[in-house]
């Protein structure tokens, strides 16, 4: 039983981590670099500004600030969920 | 009232403010000089953190880099906050659950080696000190302009101000100091853009009248493409279409994006706060901080660059407004007439065969006549002020303006209220003090307690520990303000890509397989780091100092993204030692189970909160 929650804690945390890494990827190398030119022509455009100039520009950031949110929200849900809860 | 007394008046009570902070929280103990004693609420280290972060180069430049390679600079953009992502997913939370109290000491303990612990001293001094440099400079080179002094006296003046608070104060004295300094940066950042987004587009959110219409001409036209036509109209590539190889843009934004998150000054901030709970908050907090100045960055560019073009483009030169003459006088403007019409155009690389806009031939920033030199070579037939360089007549361009105009002359060419440039000058220097601050400390610690105490005098006490720091922290300065008064010519901007390679090839993969790896032993780490160092130092050394030419670009990436490789080349040589050496000792292994565990309190009372 020791054992058991560390690793099923540590399971979960590394799940929460990729996914969120996955979306990072996508959101600043994928949709603002890789993916630029297809989603300037296929994508609508964000008020007047392509989608691809606007994901690089502002969008991405904001995602990045999501992310951290989200992070912060699952892991401290997580770690309550596996008894870890405030220090002292 | 003068600008002068104005800025005089803004720029006193700001410091009067930080000074009084400082001595209000002095450091009294070695905890609380290199981590505040472990207990700053997340909110408040989240705005230190971002005060941190902003350097004066970054809070006067990248506007101006914006404006003028438009998408090309989002990789600064993302480079610069993305790496927060990584930082705070990967690095920080298990670093602050190991407790120590600087970067170098992870490396030590976690590959228990002295060699990995001196070669990590040796990176964090590096970076840190090539980073405070130009904080130097540019506290300098304000406090010139404002004062009338000069620029060694400039530096002298910031040098000590930083010393005062940041050597005395320690981890807990910047913070607090910090905190006011994110503060007043914040408003002088924002106030600007938003006046200009009123004046150009008729929004009051800046991030709106970006992507809204341009409503201040005859016509009203979406804002970007009254932009690219501008752009293309004058000679240069679209603002929304980038000319940065696809290939090139990903491995910059990487290697900003991953030397962020190695990068020492950074991630000892996150040491200050209380927990790993906090830790993830502090982090969010930090970023929002950070994302409010890098989401308008973007649009002042915009902005200037419509309303630089829109003001000076094609008028005669004794039409332009008043704020013209004070930048040319400064240096940060110059017009050269080649046609000799009297007129100021403004051309891109298109108008040109050769596709150069270069106005003038010789050295990058304009060079003058002595002050002694007869009137006919200082002042032209129209007033203007001559240069002592020759024009170069290959293309039609005819006006040159630095980088950081845009920040700085954004409030003139709007025509905005003299107390938001004051504010704007209080501003920069907040920007540069808080950065020089928060780099003094890391370098002060970096020598005290990894250098002094933990590789050569290991029976240093608590008080000889935090006098070694404030000593250390004063060579440090003395250093950092010699090269501030005489800089390495064209070296500090170049420098820049050095730390982010240094810190993406060299902390950044390191750290992470000390953190997810049990597995990685000494070997492979040490092995890797010196790799991946070794690797970006030669590329960066050669193509920026010893004249490697562009056609020899491995895969046709510049320096500035060579961390990127340098980073993979880490992590392929480590793991690939590291699987012909014998594994790292069994404590070592224990010790890494244990930073996964986010609180100590849970272990200790396993039996009563099962739920699996």
């Amino acid at each position: 039983m020791q054992k058991e929650i560390p690793r099923a804690h540590r399971r979960a945390c590394l799940r929460i981590t990729l996914a969120l890494l996955a979306v990072w990827f996508f959101i600043s190398f994928g949709c603002s670099i890789l993916l630029r030119d297809w989603l300037d022509a296929t994508m609508p455009a964000v008020g007047n500004a392509p989608f691809g100039f606007w994901m690089a520009q502002q969008g991405s950031i904001i995602g990045f600030v999501l992310l951290l949110i989200a992070y912060a929200f699952l892991m401290n849900r997580l770690d309550n969920n596996h008894g870890y809860t405030k220090d002292k | 009232m003068s600008q002068d007394t104005l800025n005089f008046i803004l720029i006193g009570l700001s410091f009067a403010l930080y000074i009084a902070i400082a001595f209000r929280s002095k450091a009294g103990s070695t905890k609380e000089y290199y981590v505040a004693g472990g207990g700053v609420s997340p909110f408040a280290n989240g705005m230190a953190t971002a005060a941190d972060w902003m350097s004066a180069a970054t809070f006067i430049s990248m506007a101006g880099t914006v404006a003028i390679s438009g998408y090309d600079a989002s990789r600064f953009l993302m480079g610069w906050t993305g790496g927060f992502v990584l930082l705070t997913v990967l690095m920080v939370p298990y670093l602050r659950k190991f407790n120590k109290a600087t970067v170098p000491d992870f490396v030590g303990d976690r590959y228990y080696s002295k060699l990995a612990r001196g070669v990590a001293v040796g990176c964090a001094i590096f970076i840190c000190m090539t980073y405070i440099m130009g904080q130097m400079r540019g506290v300098g080179v304000v406090f010139s302009q404002l004062f009338g002094i000069s620029i060694t006296s400039g530096v002298i003046i910031g040098g000590a101000i930083v010393f005062f608070y940041a050597g005395l104060g320690g981890m807990k004295g910047i913070t607090y100091t910090q905190v006011a300094q994110y503060a007043v940066m914040a408003f002088a950042y924002t106030i600007p853009a938003i006046y200009i987004a009123m004046a150009l587009t008729g929004n009051v959110i800046p991030q709106l009248g970006l992507i809204g219409n341009y409503s201040a001409g005859s016509e009203v036209v979406p804002f970007l493409e009254k932009l690219n036509n501008i752009n293309t109209e004058l000679g240069f590539s679209e603002y929304t279409s980038g000319k940065m190889s696809t290939l090139n843009m990903f491995c910059i934004t990487a290697a900003l994006m991953c030397g962020t998150a190695g990068l020492p000054h950074v991630i000892v901030r996150f040491f200050t706060v209380k927990d790993v709970r906090a830790v993830r908050k502090s982090a969010c907090w930090t970023l929002a901080f950070i994302a409010v100045i890098y989401l308008t960055a973007p649009t002042i560019g915009a902005f200037s660059r419509v309303n630089l073009i829109e003001k000076l483009h094609n008028t005669p030169y004794s039409g332009v407004p008043s704020w013209f003459h004070e930048f040319e006088e400064t240096g940060q403007m110059a017009w050269v007439d080649k046609n000799d019409d009297g007129r100021i155009q403004y051309f891109g690389p298109g108008k040109s065969e050769e596709g150069s806009f270069t106005v003038f031939l010789g050295s990058k920033s304009p060079e003058y006549p002595a002050f002694d030199a007869p009137e006919r070579q200082r002042i032209g037939k129209y007033g203007e002020r001559l240069l002592a360089n020759k024009a170069d007549d290959s293309n039609p361009n005819e006006l040159w303006f630095g980088n950081d105009i845009m920040v700085m002359a954004n409030p003139h060419m709007a025509g905005l209220p003299m107390w938001v440039i004051a504010l704007l000058m209080a501003g920069c220097i907040a920007a540069a003090l808080s950065t020089a601050a928060g780099l003094l400390l890391v370098l002060s610690t970096s020598i005290s307690h990894d250098l002094m105490k933990n590789i050569l005098n290991p029976n240093l006490s608590d008080r000889e520990e935090v006098n070694y720091a404030r000593f250390a922290s004063f060579v440090a300065l003395a250093v950092a303000v010699y090269f501030g008064i005489n800089p390495p010519s064209q070296f500090i901007a170049k420098t820049v890509a050095f730390a982010f390679g240094l810190a993406a090839s060299s902390f950044f993969p390191t750290l992470l397989m000390g953190i997810f790896s049990a597995r990685m032993n000494k070997q492979g780490a040490i092995s890797g780091m010196l790799a991946g160092i070794l690797f970006t130092f030669i590329y960066i050394t050669y193509f920026q100092f010893l004249g490697g030419t562009p056609d020899q670009y491995l895969f046709g990436i510049t320096p500035e993204g060579i961390g990127f490789i340098g980073m993979l080349l880490n992590f392929t040589v480590a793991f690939a030692v590291c699987a012909f050496t014998e594994p790292p000792p069994e404590e070592i292994v224990a010790m890494v189970e244990e930073i996964h565990i986010p609180s100590s309190h849970a272990r200790d009372n396993d039996s009563c909160t099962d739920k699996n």
